[in-house]
């Protein structure tokens, strides 16, 4: 169990028609382990996580997450594609944090939270609220329950999102640029939650431009350009002296 | 006239001068009281019109063709308001099994699978396609072609044929007509509430473990009733009005055929569709009221989500749960 990695890609391709996005990924993140995506625009960065909890499907190369493949079952030497019940009973275990925070718009902060558990995990409603106070209180909004996502602050909308995801008890958590639509004041709260996160051991996959969070949190960084992995290693290594040119080049735009 | 609006602020300023004298301690400032501007045009536009309206009135109420007092003699009377029930009816069943209609054709235009999709593509060609007329007078004739119901199996002695009694009934034959016309025109507007929420919101319910079926029924549709409310309003004022087509059928128990049967023997028509459209406009200006409030409730649900308005949340009275 404990050398099993949590994530193992191996050759992760994907493509869109005739454009190739993902050109043959491959890593591993242990359990516990924070990975940071770095790359432009374009990269193929959110395609990658999205393969992870199959909302895109992989057109080739291995990909598994906790030892199960992602999104088909092996049987001999087949792959058969799972029905959309059993990737949804995959797709629980992995939390997920969009750029756009995604909330739902006609339910409270509270009422988002217990949603899933309740509806997908078939929780009391009694048990849900409590669950969800309790995590709304975890991320600092313990005084938010009752508000509409369009009454709150884009931190406070995506420390919500993050308290979402965590109510269905992932074993993984994935965020694509948590903090690229908030304003600049409001960027630190939501990386501090992630920070604390983080510490208690959840494994995270995180997609991000803030340098100086990949170097504090990050156990190992991975530069993509063009759909390969073109830079991969400690954070603080790779920030500080970049081996490839592209990585260079980027890290030059970006610090 | 700039000389005078200045002359004009200048002496509110001066009548009051305990407003400007401290205006930054919060104190409302000075009230602009300008000249406003005329509309020459607009003031004669109003005139004539009243004038006319009001000749056609006194002219309308002394020609005895309008038969006013036929008007009064029929408005009430029981075939006339048995008719009016019997629109109702129409309108209520009909657009009952549009909608429901409307929303599995939108359902599937939406699909992946490309044979689903091009059926529905496929209904809404022919029913949108042909006059509510027409298919009205082809429903009214399909007795004539469907003579039984079999039940067995294609090219094969059916094990059960019965007499097709249900193409008989016109009431039945009206209510299929007018919902399967419906449905065409429903379909559309559900597709476009559906349309309307961002895909986000889908990703993020899938994302979070949710089925399909859960990720519509708590997500989606209800974020897209404030889309679709509205123009199924208008859907069903005009539904009612459509109603009046079933004598292609031919029905003749609707207000309006009613009035006609009533018309033919008394050989007033005019009166008698003066009362009919005194039934009809009070139908739809009732449901006009209630689509009022309808969107007025939904459009409330946009201001909600104004993201720079930072007010405290008015409690349940946004979202399904209230
Ligand atoms: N559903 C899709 N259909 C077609 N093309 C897509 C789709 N999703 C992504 N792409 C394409 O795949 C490429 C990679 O996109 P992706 O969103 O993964 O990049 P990214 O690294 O996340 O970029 P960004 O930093 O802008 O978010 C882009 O060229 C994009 O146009
Ligand atoms: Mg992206």
């Amino acid at each position: 169990m404990s050398d099993m990695p949590m994530v193992r890609a191996d050759g992760v391709s994907k493509s869109f028609g005739s454009n190739e996005v993902l050109k043959g990924i491959s890593l591993t993140v242990d359990p516990g382990e924070v990975l940071c995506i770095v790359g432009p625009s374009g990269s193929g960065k959110s395609t990658f996580l999205r393969c992870i909890n199959h909302l895109e499907r992989v057109d080739a190369g291995r990909l598994s997450v906790d030892g199960q493949l992602v999104g088909y079952r092996e049987k001999g030497d087949k792959l058969y594609e799972l029905k959309p019940k059993e990737a949804a009973k995959q797709r629980r275990e992995i939390g997920m944090v969009f750029q756009r925070f995604n909330l739902f718009p006609h339910m409270t902060a509270l009422e988002n939270v217990m949603e899933a558990p309740m509806r997908v995990r078939g929780i009391s409603k009694a048990q849900a609220t409590a669950r969800a106070e309790e995590l709304l209180a975890r991320v600092g909004l313990g005084d938010k329950g009752d508000h509409y996502p369009a009454h709150l602050s884009g931190g406070q909308q995506q420390r919500v999102a993050i308290a979402r995801a965590l109510a269905m008890e992932p074993k993984l958590m994935l965020f694509d640029e948590p903090t690229s639509a908030l304003d600049p004041e409001l960027v630190g709260e939501v990386l501090d939650v992630m920070k604390g996160l983080a510490k208690t051991g959840m494994t995270m996959i995180v997609v991000t431009h803030e340098m100086g969070f990949a170097r504090e949190v990050a156990d190992s960084l991975v530069f993509m350009d063009g759909g390969v992995v073109v830079e991969s290693g400690d954070p603080r290594e790779v920030l500080s002296s970049p081996k490839h040119e592209r990585t260079k080049a980027f890290l030059s735009k970006v610090l | 006239m700039t000389q005078d609006d200045r002359d004009h602020s200048a002496a509110s300023t001066v009548s009051s001068p305990s407003t400007t004298s401290s205006p930054s301690d919060g104190s409302h400032p000075v009230a602009i009281k300008a000249i406003k501007l005329r509309h020459p045009w607009r003031i004669l536009i109003s005139v004539v019109l009243v004038i006319l309206l009001v000749l056609f009135v006194i002219d309308a109420s002394q020609r005895s063709a309008y038969g006013w007092p036929d008007v009064a003699k029929y408005v009430f009377d029981r075939r006339i308001s048995q008719g009016a029930l019997v629109t109702l009816q129409l309108t209520v069943y009909s657009m009952i099994i549009a909608i429901v209609l409307g929303l599995l054709l939108a359902v599937m235009r939406l699909s992946p699978n490309p044979v689903v999709k091009s059926v529905a593509w496929l209904y809404l060609w022919v029913f949108r396609g042909t006059p509510i007329y027409v298919q009205l007078v082809f429903w009214g004739l399909v007795a004539l072609i469907y003579k039984t119901i079999d039940i067995g199996l294609p090219f094969m002695q059916p094990w059960i044929s019965i007499p097709n009694n249900l193409a008989l009934n016109v009431f039945i034959i009206a209510i299929v007509g007018l919902s399967l016309n419906e449905a065409a025109y429903m379909a559309e507007i559900v597709r476009a509430g559906l349309l309307s929420v961002d895909r986000g919101q889908e990703e993020a319910a899938t994302a979070l473990g949710m089925s399909w079926g859960q990720t519509m029924s708590r997500i989606v549709v209800p974020q897209s009733m404030r889309v679709i409310i509205p123009p199924t309003g208008n859907e069903v004022i005009s539904m009612l009005k459509t109603t009046s087509l079933v004598a292609a059928i031919p029905l003749t128990t609707d207000l309006y055929g009613v009035s006609r049967d009533i018309s033919a023997v008394t050989f007033t028509p005019i009166p008698l569709l003066i009362v009919a459209s005194i039934w009809y406009l009070l139908f739809t200006s009732i449901l006009m009221v209630g689509q009022y409030f309808l969107e007025k409730r939904f459009s409330r649900g946009v201001g909600m989500r104004r993201p720079d308005k930072k007010v405290q949340p008015i409690g349940n009275d946004v979202g399904g749960k209230g």
